[in-house]
């Protein structure tokens, strides 16, 4: 489980690669959080979840760091321990796939200090793909 | 992609023609010398060109500025029209920052008389016009007022005293884009744009205090009131996290629209669909109301901008005002005709990066400036020059009526960090007399002038290609940034 930095001109990217699913999207969020030089407060530790339903494992995994983007912005909340669940296509009445769905647990605490935002997070080139040690994907941030 | 793929037409048009890749729907045609090219053959801005032309409705060539630089899905400087109705629109090729632009300010305050007061004009600029990371802007509106704001734009300040009516004449549109809905702004984006109207942010945003350094055209200048040696203000700034949710939630959406379309991309964050779809008219109706939050966040700025200079100037000086020279977008899709192998079509103009530069007689624009063509404001990389140009009959038939919109990154951001001390490039700049207030040196690091090309070639390319006429240089004295 890892991650680098992938030079980009204008914005931000890095490369992550994990195990697993859950670890791919755990370690994405570390990934943003270093790229922001983001320090998270030590006292008051809060938790949130959140759930998704997305097309497929790429649209879950920007909802996700979507959603930790709203937190920074709204709530000056950024998380560090993660509990993800990534469930397998779920199928409506008429068979049609609607997709995967995603649950979160996560915990973290208020924003000591931050050096730059992430504003979005692009489907730019945004591909999962499983490797021989488990999964890997290189993301684009929009700062 | 390298040089020898592309076909040259003059010393500053290049060609990458359809021959280059079989799901091209139209060729690229870029403004750029062969230095300016060869400055980002390596990232990806000429890949990311080929890519828009596989967007379904292009009329004419995906267009690309010679500020081109990779971005994602769609280059920065790119531009792109779809055939209204049918055509698509693609919330990536306009981009997050909906309607991110810039505004200039001018007054007839001389810099050498006011050198002194730059230090506490910039204290009072960096004090009224709150920036960098966070949410607060200079007012918070509740979720009915904001409805307002994002149907209204500048017409809403204008109805609560931020504004005056010949601000919004010399706004594009008017500061107030038709045909904005704020049903299609998810209440997400609405929570992220509550507090934040009023406010530049971080990244790349700024205001600048600048001084008209030369004057290219007398007519021009005068016309718009720009003087020379007189102070001007930049503001840079856009729709802020409201903006920035709008496209997430609709590049999201369009994952879904683009299956049901059979649409084919070869980059998801191009996603698209036809305007006449109901996916497409919610997002251009959704687009619009994030521009006009960004018009109204501009008018805001530019009324904090003025108190700074009263408090500053309205003792010492009687004419302290800032006049608006005119407020721009370079983040849009606007519905505008034009003119394709002879023939008047409406089309969606996309511009990621890059400025509408209307020619003279265009529609739209007030009456003074019907004559000498719409005012072009290219900021610089920070500590550089900028300029105000204004567009061209050409730009009309050869550009959709656009032109560039900066400088043009040329350095990754990492790179940047690394060989730059935010802290020393402060006292370097300081040094060359200009003030600056920064929120984050590592942020300042990221924007030196090293990451940028030099506006100076670039601004000579777009002139040299008829594209856009040069007017007034300016200079910076005081650089605000979150």
């Amino acid at each position: 489980m890892g991650f680098e930095e992938i030079s980009h001109t204008a914005d931000w990217s890095a490369r992550v690669w994990a195990e697993d699913l859950p670890s791919l999207f755990a370690e994405s969020a570390r990934a943003m959080n270093l790229l922001a030089g983001t320090v998270i407060g030590r006292r008051s530790r809060v938790k949130r979840m959140f759930e998704s339903l997305g097309p497929d494992a790429e649209s879950l995994l920007v909802a996700f760091l979507s959603e930790l983007i709203f937190y920074q912005e709204q709530e000056n909340l950024a998380f560090n321990v993660f509990e993800l669940e990534v469930e397998e296509p779920v199928l409506t009445g008429e068979a049609v796939s609607k997709g995967q769905k995603l649950k979160v647990k996560m915990e973290g605490a208020q924003i000591a200090s931050i050096d730059k935002a992430i504003k979005a997070v692009t489907y730019h080139n945004l591909k999962i793909e499983r490797t021989n040690q488990g999964f890997e994907t290189t993301i684009v941030f929009d700062v | 992609m390298n040089i020898e793929n592309l076909v040259q037409i003059s010393e500053t048009e290049w060609e990458i023609p359809t021959t280059i890749r079989h799901d091209m729907r139209v060729p690229v045609r870029l403004f750029a010398t062969r230095e300016l090219l060869e400055q980002v053959i390596n990232d990806k801005s000429l890949d990311q060109a080929v890519n828009a032309t596989t967007l379904p409705g292009l009329v004419g060539h995906v267009i690309v500025m010679p500020d081109m630089h990779q971005g994602y899905g769609f280059p920065i400087g790119g531009v792109a029209a779809t055939e209204f109705p049918h055509g698509v629109i693609s919330p990536g090729a306009i981009g997050y920052d909906i309607n991110c632009g810039v505004r200039l300010l001018a007054s007839s305050i001389d810099f050498e008389s006011a050198r002194g007061e730059m230090d506490i004009l910039a204290t009072l600029l960096n004090k009224y016009c709150p920036s960098g990371v966070g949410k607060e802007g200079a007012i918070k509106v509740n979720g009915k007022e904001l409805d307002h704001v994002l149907r209204d734009g500048s017409r809403w300040a204008l109805k609560n005293g931020y504004a005056s009516e010949a601000d919004l004449a010399r706004t594009e549109e008017m500061g107030s884009l038709e045909g904005a809905n704020s049903e299609q702004v998810s209440e997400r984006a609405k929570t992220r744009g509550r507090e934040q109207v009023g406010s530049l942010g971080a990244g790349n945003h700024f205001i600048e205090v600048d001084v008209v350094d030369q004057i290219f055209n007398e007519e021009a200048a005068n016309i718009m009131g720009l003087y020379q040696g007189c102070l001007t203000v930049q503001i840079h700034c856009g729709s802020r996290g409201l903006g920035h949710q709008v496209c997430t939630d609709y590049v999201q959406e369009f994952q879904s629209a683009v299956r049901k379309y059979g649409i084919d991309l070869p980059d998801r964050e191009l996603v698209c669909a036809p305007m006449d779809s109901p996916e497409g008219i919610a997002y251009m109706s959704a687009m619009r109301a994030a521009a006009n939050f960004a018009f109204a966040n501009r008018q805001l700025l530019a009324y904090s901008a003025r108190r700074a200079f009263e408090e500053t100037f309205a003792t010492k000086t009687r004419n302290w005002h800032l006049h608006q020279v005119y407020d721009i977008a370079h983040n849009m899709g606007k519905i505008e005709t034009h003119s394709v192998d002879g023939k008047q079509v409406k089309v969606c103009v996309h511009r990621k990066g890059a400025t509408r530069a209307f020619g003279p007689g265009s529609p739209g624009l007030p009456p003074e400036y019907k004559k000498i063509g719409q005012p072009v404001i290219i900021p610089g990389s920070m500590g550089t020059a900028s300029w105000v140009l204004v567009g061209t009959e050409d730009s009309m038939t050869r550009s959709f009526g656009s032109s560039c919109h900066g400088a043009g990154r040329v350095m990754s951001r990492s790179k940047a960090k690394k060989e730059v001390q935010g802290d020393t490039l402060r006292q370097e700049l300081e040094a060359r007399g200009i003030k600056v207030r920064a929120g984050s040196m590592p942020g300042l690091a990221e924007e030196a002038p090293s990451a940028y090309k030099d506006v100076d070639m670039v601004v000579e390319t777009v002139s040299q290609a008829g594209i856009a006429k040069k007017v007034a240089r300016l200079k910076p004295v005081a650089v605000i940034k979150g």
